[in-house]
């Protein structure tokens, strides 16, 4: 058993948490999310530069090669930031399908390109009556000759507005929720007939409606076998659900020492609010929380890879509780120990909380997980 | 003991219900509806309608120019405002200013500014907090220095609901630096439109316009808009408490949202069954409304145990808390109703500036920002902290 970072490890932590340090402070960040794009491409080419586009792709494809907890390291830095370039969409999620699910060609293709940063992606999987089941598809895709004609809608996208290309998830037989007949493709974002309606998320970031009004696509945009993306879906959300763990962790983290110092500086009835026992416990209670997500991340960085199928989703359902759990209160009572001033959007406290109950509204809440983790 | 209302209190719950329906404005029930920001014209068009039905000063004695409505009258009157789909009012003027004038002010106070405020002519807000002084309100430090007829009043005032939709402020100010903070403090009576006096809007989270904080920079306010004597002001606020902390509207309000929860749990899908059916999100709602019922019987008693020459006591903080708590759970359970559809969240839409191709359910600005915007409901006047400090120390007498 080993907690430690190896060197290179460390040596990513410290440059991710170099970056955050000084290109994302909050005046920056709120600048950034104000604009119309919501990031910055700027940033963008120094991930590349710095390999961390590539992070989870082997070197044959331009990438790192980097584990899980790679990603972990660069989502959970992310996260103490707020960063809002499009790497959890990009990287994780669309990247993740081809990695996983993509035919060679389809890797050399996609991969490389998207390490150098001249490639965007998104992953569209949900939909308006999906909630977070993910074999509820409804959008079709019919075979035509050599073709596919893709006919539905896909709803909030993450990263759909800044996407080259877009994976959609359609359904190439059966009725809505089955498990079979559910494949991915890969369609360019400029198809004909593919529309998106853009608009910023809740927590800052943007996402988008996806329109599919027969848009036709080559055999060769399949990603996976026909009919059995489920499988492949699955997997790519559970390494979303990792991903998004670490990052939740970092925004904890982050708004648990903003409120902590404001509880040593913040003075009412003469003397340091931190001083009331009342307060004491509750920052002690958002310690703990974090705490708790933090090891629970870890695991998941840890599992995400596992082989067994089932003991990969029981992890993944279990830290993604966790997570929503801990969230949810260190979001709250950040808020809560702050007053007044925690409400503020002029302040980074409330952009923590917002982020935090955004990352529970995301591939799964606590109920949800809760209940996978029954099944399982 | 009987929880039923009498034929004459059922026959009125009818006839507010049938005003609401006929007097609403349209436009207004459509945002309240959709949790569209209202503007000012919007609260002040409503305030004025509810003031030509004599509906506005509801807690006002009938000689002031009150309806004269029992307390069960009152309750079926708000409760029926609200599940009409009206919005909240801006209620200082009636609230605040009304109580104390009638109690602590001159006869020129009283005819200057109650009938305005009867009308809704006029807007109050409420001075209280400052940038150092929330929760230890009485450390305020905003100086109001007497130069013969008039106060100057230098300082800042933040958290001030409504100031941009406001005429007047009610607030407390400091004349004199005693070694007791609560000595010292003052009420005065501002007009916004003095000079020397600017209001800086505050965004909040849920990206709405609810708060302000405002600057005084050698304000000068006539001498005759002091209320009661120098120093009085903390006495003054202390009565007002009973009144803020005991209107039952927090009740109705969260009742309104319930209603709400419910249409959205029956139009939501979850594996293709409605989502109200889904038996994790069932027994959340089924919580919800247990909850609703225990707050309001104990609401409904705490009204029921005042009177005139009984005002509520700091019984009222267990209200203020739990009507918090409530109205968090149920904007947080509207929220999860919507899942991803929790996410979008076009600014401009929100704030009714925008024509821009509608996104999920028309109800997409009731999910996160109402649940965003709820959370200062346990900070805003008085935290859930400071209501317990109340009942510990003067109810449990710890």
């Amino acid at each position: 058993m080993d907690f430690e970072y190896s060197d290179d490890q460390s040596l990513l932590k410290d440059s991710v948490d170099r970056f955050i340090q000084n290109n994302y402070g909050f005046e920056q960040r709120r600048k950034l999310v104000a604009t119309d794009e919501g990031y910055s491409d700027k940033n963008w080419s120094q991930f590349a530069e710095l390999g961390w586009l590539g992070m989870p792709f082997p070197e044959q494809y331009g990438g790192f090669g980097g584990t899980p907890v790679e990603t972990m390291i660069v989502m959970e830095a992310f996260g103490t930031g707020l960063v809002a370039e499009p790497y959890l969409p990009t990287v994780v999620l669309g990247g993740g399908a081809i990695l996983h699910g993509g035919s060679e060609e389809q890797k050399q293709a996609i991969l490389p390109a998207v390490a150098e940063g001249k490639l965007k992606l998104a992953l569209a999987f949900a939909e308006r009556q999906s909630r977070y089941n993910l074999a509820d598809v409804e959008t079709s895709a019919k075979k035509d000759g050599g073709s596919y004609v893709l006919n539905g809608m896909k709803g909030v996208v993450f990263g759909a507005p800044s996407a080259d290309k877009i994976i959609v998830v359609a359904r190439t037989s059966g009725q809505s929720r089955d498990a079979d007949g559910i494949s991915l493709f890969l369609v360019d974002k400029d198809a004909q007939g593919l529309r998106v309606r853009g608009y910023p998320t809740a927590d800052g970031l943007r996402a988008g409606e996806v329109y599919l009004d027969n848009v036709k696509v080559g055999a060769d945009a399949l990603v996976g076998e026909e009919g059995k993306g489920l499988p492949l879906l699955e997997k790519v959300i559970d390494h979303g659900i990792a991903a998004i763990s670490a990052e939740a962790v970092g925004a904890m983290k982050a708004l648990n020492d903003m409120t902590l110092e404001y509880l040593k500086t913040r003075e009412q009835f003469g003397q340091p609010i931190g001083r009331f026992q009342v307060l004491q416990h509750r920052m002690v209670d958002m310690f703990i929380a974090h705490e708790e997500a933090k090891s629970m991340a870890m695991m998941a960085a840890m599992r995400v890879d596992e082989a067994d199928e089932t003991e990969r989703k029981k992890a993944m359902s279990a830290a993604k509780v966790q997570i929503g759990k801990s969230a949810r209160y260190v979001g709250q009572q950040g808020i809560q120990l702050h007053g007044g001033i925690g409400m503020t959007d002029e302040y980074a406290a409330g952009h923590y909380f917002k982020r935090l109950t955004m990352i529970d509204r995301s591939f799964g809440d606590t109920d949800f997980h809760l209940k996978r983790f029954a099944d399982l | 003991m009987d929880l039923r209302f009498t034929p004459e209190e059922q026959a009125f719950r009818k006839e507010v219900r049938e005003w609401v329906a006929a007097n609403l404005p349209r436009d207004i029930k459509e945002k309240v509806d959709r949790g569209i920001e209202l503007t000012c014209d919007d609260f002040s068009r409503w305030m004025r309608i509810l003031s030509e039905r004599g509906w506005i000063a509801t807690n006002w004695p009938k000689e002031a120019g009150g309806p004269g409505l029992n307390i069960a009258q009152k309750y079926i009157l708000e409760e029926e405002i609200f599940l009409g789909g009206a919005p909240r009012t801006v209620h200082f003027g009636t609230r605040m200013v009304g109580p104390v004038l009638l109690r602590y002010g001159t006869e020129e106070q009283k005819k200057k500014y109650l009938p305005k405020i009867l009308t809704s002519e006029e807007i109050w807000c409420q001075g209280y907090s400052e940038p150092g002084a929330g929760s230890d309100l009485a450390s305020l430090k905003t100086s109001a220095v007497r130069d013969g007829d008039h106060y100057v009043v230098n300082g800042t005032k933040i958290w001030t609901s409504y100031a941009h939709c406001a005429d007047r402020m009610f607030a407390l100010v400091r004349t004199s630096v005693e070694p007791k903070k609560q000595d010292g403090i003052t009420v005065l009576l501002i007009d916004l439109k003095l000079p020397g006096l600017t209001v800086r809007p505050i965004i909040t989270i849920d990206g709405r316009h609810h708060f302000n904080q405002e600057f005084f920079d050698n304000v000068r306010v006539p001498v005759e808009d002091r209320v009661g004597e120098e120093g009085q002001g903390w006495a003054i606020a202390k009565y007002l408490l009973g009144h803020e902390r005991s209107n039952g509207s927090g009740v109705s309000m969260i009742k309104w949202r319930a209603t709400k929860l419910r249409e959205m749990a029956s139009k939501e899908r979850a594996d293709g069954e409605r989502l109200e059916n889904e038996p994790a999100f069932r027994r959340k709602i089924a919580e919800l409304e247990s909850d609703l019922r225990a707050l309001e019987l104990t609401s409904l008693r705490v009204l029921a145990s005042a009177s005139a020459d009984k005002p509520i006591g700091p019984e009222a903080s267990v209200l203020k808390f739990r009507m918090a708590c409530m109205q968090q759970a149920v904007t947080e359970l509207m929220m999860e109703a919507g899942a991803y559809y929790a996410h979008p969240l076009d600014r401009e839409a929100l704030r009714g500036q925008s024509n821009a191709e509608q996104v999920g359910p028309d109800y997409q600005f009731r999910m996160a920002p109402e649940y965003f915007q709820m959370r200062g409901t346990s900070i805003a006047g008085g935290s859930n902290e400071i209501q317990k400090n109340i009942i510990a120390k003067r109810v449990l007498g710890l």
